[in-house]
């Protein structure tokens, strides 16, 4: 682990790492505009609103990185959140059962997701928008299309509240809190033999198959993380939010567009946890960004569809100059594989991945 | 079952819109209603032309092994150019479909671009794309905008006998699209690249072109969709294509149309069946006067399971790869559009294991 500065310093703007570059730039960038966002209460209030979107990245990150896609937890957040509206209601002594049973719900739909996707053979892209759909449809139908209900406070506390008057950092919300232990959980999962076989079979699932990985458990998993995450998401989203039909709307695509940024590879094998979510961050700092510049609201979508398109390019470039080489992140090695391309890269990413 | 592995996927994606029609029309004669009635077919017919125009330019994307997400915005774009262009003026028509055209193929060929040279993901790509053209229409239009004289709206109308043009039209292009996948260089290129682009490239092939050819052609028939949507609503909406799902409906029936989603594999045809079936189905749904929530809870169960029964069947039978009908079956087929890991249509476990 002994670097000199100079190897740290390349790393950083290697395409590779683009992602903690463009954080690094875009937190600069915000301060400049507005000097009180360095403030820590600010960043606490900051790194509140993105933790559901970083939580949704990290579990999309699971899902992704084994291969496959999850469109369901856009759908998932609207049903937990509208979900946990009408149940837990005004009676506050409700929260915890309602917590238990959004949480079992959110396996359950883990567990359609990945069991349809590895036994029924169905592509996930196809099995989770086939869930988005009925999940949508069932939540509204079940409200009659107008979800009311404000849900007890204390249920709220969990997503909007947090430790006031705290030394230094002034304020510690709840969210931030649930946000630190996930990622540390992920973090010791990623390390764990079960969570690299996320990776292990993301890059090359005939390898992994003959190296004994249960595959359809591994893939079964990563559908459950994810929608666990989703549910968790959901909950935090409760508070902030409030509960509206529309408050999941688009987390699928964002998450997966966080999990890209964060140089994850679309296809499955490659990839970091720690990098989706800086690229849950980087979303939410551009967002800020561009509301303290005051850039008028309807431009933003089309500022960040340029930046998220010049970062994924950047990091592109990447595997351009790995591609002479040996893959270095790729556990499994592609080469005994019946599939040419070493599976896990060229031929997923883009159709026009072998030139040089 | 083994029998049924035989079959030309296309044929089972006809065998499944045949059931489909016959469940139809007994449920629908529950109601007393008569499913066959010549308001009913193009009723049927009508619902399948703007979906069935999507996913004809999103079955070359995806053969190419890349995605089009951009579609909504480009179908909201094209009405309200079109519309703005016309501004009711007949004399207005021809410039208006030109420009229409000409901007959804500069989108396309950015698209394709951003894609084969900056070697962005297309999933990632045209969701950017997308995002770019929604920020443009979210500043240029608050609500609907422009008016479309009658002369055009006749195009979203008539029809000949039950027929609507507007679905004649789509079969056109369908059949136009079959001819080009079927007898053409650019088409037995797009096969090649989808099925696997080091392959194409060593064999020579630019992988570029076709994957580029593919974008223009998607954003093109998306903007003929929203030309036709313009038609039919007389203005042009900024919404119309963000409404409608366009984006994952349009993948969802290529997929239940029998064509991979890794690419390289599949066939114009079977797109249009999977549109009929959802077609059918939407028909049904309102026939019968179904709660439109609990609609999208049909939809989504019918999309799993067809593609269910579908892939139990394909991940067998090797259909040779290029030719739509097959015709230039040569050499084995080699798995790699089965081998490479990319969204789940991987040949699983038991499959590996033998």
């Amino acid at each position: 682990m002994r670097r000199s500065a100079r190897e740290v310093a390349l790393d950083l703007v290697s395409p590779q790492r683009a992602v903690f570059l463009l954080l690094v730039v875009l937190l600069v960038a915000i301060v400049v505009v507005n000097p009180s966002f360095a403030e820590p209460g600010q960043l606490m209030r900051f790194l509140q609103r993105v933790a559901p979107v970083a939580i949704v990245a990290m579990g999309q990150f699971f899902v992704i990185v084994s291969g496959e896609f999850d469109l369901s937890m856009g759908s998932l957040v609207t049903a937990q959140v509208v979900g946990a509206g009408v149940l837990v209601g005004q009676d506050g002594s409700r929260t915890v059962p309602v917590l238990a049973l959004m949480l079992a719900f959110g396996t359950l739909v883990g567990l359609v997701n990945g069991l349809a996707t590895t036994f029924l053979r169905v592509p996930s892209f196809i099995v989770t928008l086939g869930m988005m759909l009925a999940l949508l449809g069932a939540v509204m139908f079940w409200t009659g299309g107008a979800a009311t209900g404000n849900p007890a406070d204390e249920f709220r506390q969990i997503g909007r509240g947090g430790w006031r008057e705290v030394p230094v950092l002034d304020f510690v919300p709840y969210a931030v809190v649930i946000l630190v232990v996930l990622l540390v959980l992920a973090l010791w999962y990623t390390h764990r033999p079960a969570g690299k076989l996320h990776v292990a079979v993301g890059d090359n699932v005939a390898t992994a198959h003959h190296a004994g990985v249960r595959v359809w458990w591994v893939k079964t998993r990563a559908f459950v993380i994810s929608s666990l995450s989703a549910t968790v998401a959901g909950v935090l989203l409760v508070g902030y939010a409030g509960v509206h039909p529309s408050v999941g709307r688009g987390y699928e695509f964002t998450a997966i567009t966080a999990v890209v940024l964060g140089g994850v590879v679309l296809g499955g094998g490659r990839g970091w946890i720690v990098g989706a979510l800086a690229g849950a961050v980087v979303l939410e700092a551009l967002f800020v960004l561009l509301n303290y510049a005051g850039v008028p609201s309807t431009v933003r979508s089309s500022v960040q569809g340029v930046i998220i398109i010049a970062a994924v390019a950047y990091s592109a470039l990447d595997f351009r100059r790995r591609r002479s080489g040996p893959a270095t992140t790729s556990p499994a090695g592609g080469d005994a594989a019946p599939a040419p391309g070493r599976g896990g890269d060229t031929s997923t990413t883009s159709p026009a991945h072998s030139g040089a | 079952m083994n029998r049924l592995r035989s079959l030309d996927p296309t044929v089972v994606v006809y065998l499944a819109l045949v059931a489909a029609l016959a469940i139809g029309a007994l449920l629908v004669s529950t109601v007393g209603r008569n499913f066959f009635s010549a308001g009913n077919v193009r009723d049927i017919l009508t619902g399948m032309s703007v979906l069935g125009l999507v996913a004809i330019g999103q079955t070359l994307v995806v053969l190419c092994s890349s995605l089009d997400l951009s579609v909504p915005v480009v179908i909201s774009l094209s009405s309200l150019l079109a519309a703005t262009t016309m501004a009711g003026d007949p004399a207005r028509i021809v410039p208006a479909v030109l420009l229409t055209l000409a901007v959804a193929a500069a989108i396309g060929m950015f698209n394709g671009l951003v894609v084969t040279k900056l070697r962005v993901n297309g999933f990632i790509a045209t969701l950017g794309t997308g995002l770019i053209v929604k920020g443009y229409l979210d500043t240029q239009y608050k609500g609907t905008a422009g008016t479309v004289p009658w002369e055009f709206q006749l195009l979203g109308a008539t029809g000949l006998g039950p027929v609507p043009v507007s679905t004649i039209l789509m079969l056109a292009l369908a059949t136009l699209v079959w001819f080009v996948l079927a007898r053409t260089r650019v088409g037995h290129q797009m096969f090649a690249v989808g099925g696997d682009p080091v392959v194409a490239r060593l064999s020579g092939l630019h992988v570029a072109r076709p994957v580029i050819v593919a974008h223009v052609v998607c954003s093109l028939t998306a903007a003929g969709a929203g030309l036709l949507l313009a038609s039919r609503l007389g203005v042009g909406s900024p919404t119309v294509g963000s409404q409608g799902g366009y984006d994952l409906l349009s993948i969802a029936a290529v997929v239940l149309g029998g064509t991979l989603l890794l690419g390289g594999r599949g066939s114009v045809w079977g797109t249009i069946g999977g549109v009929a079936i959802f077609a059918v189905l939407d028909n049904v749904m309102s026939v019968m006067q179904v709660n439109p929530f609990l609609k999208d809870i049909v939809r989504g169960v019918v999309i799993v399971a067809a593609v269910a029964v579908y892939t139990r069947r394909t991940l067998h039978a090797h259909r040779p790869r290029f030719g739509v009908g097959g015709p230039t079956d040569d050499g084995p087929v080699l798995g790699p559009a089965d081998g490479a890991p990319a969204t789940g249509q991987l040949p699983p476990a038991e499959e590996v294991a033998r």
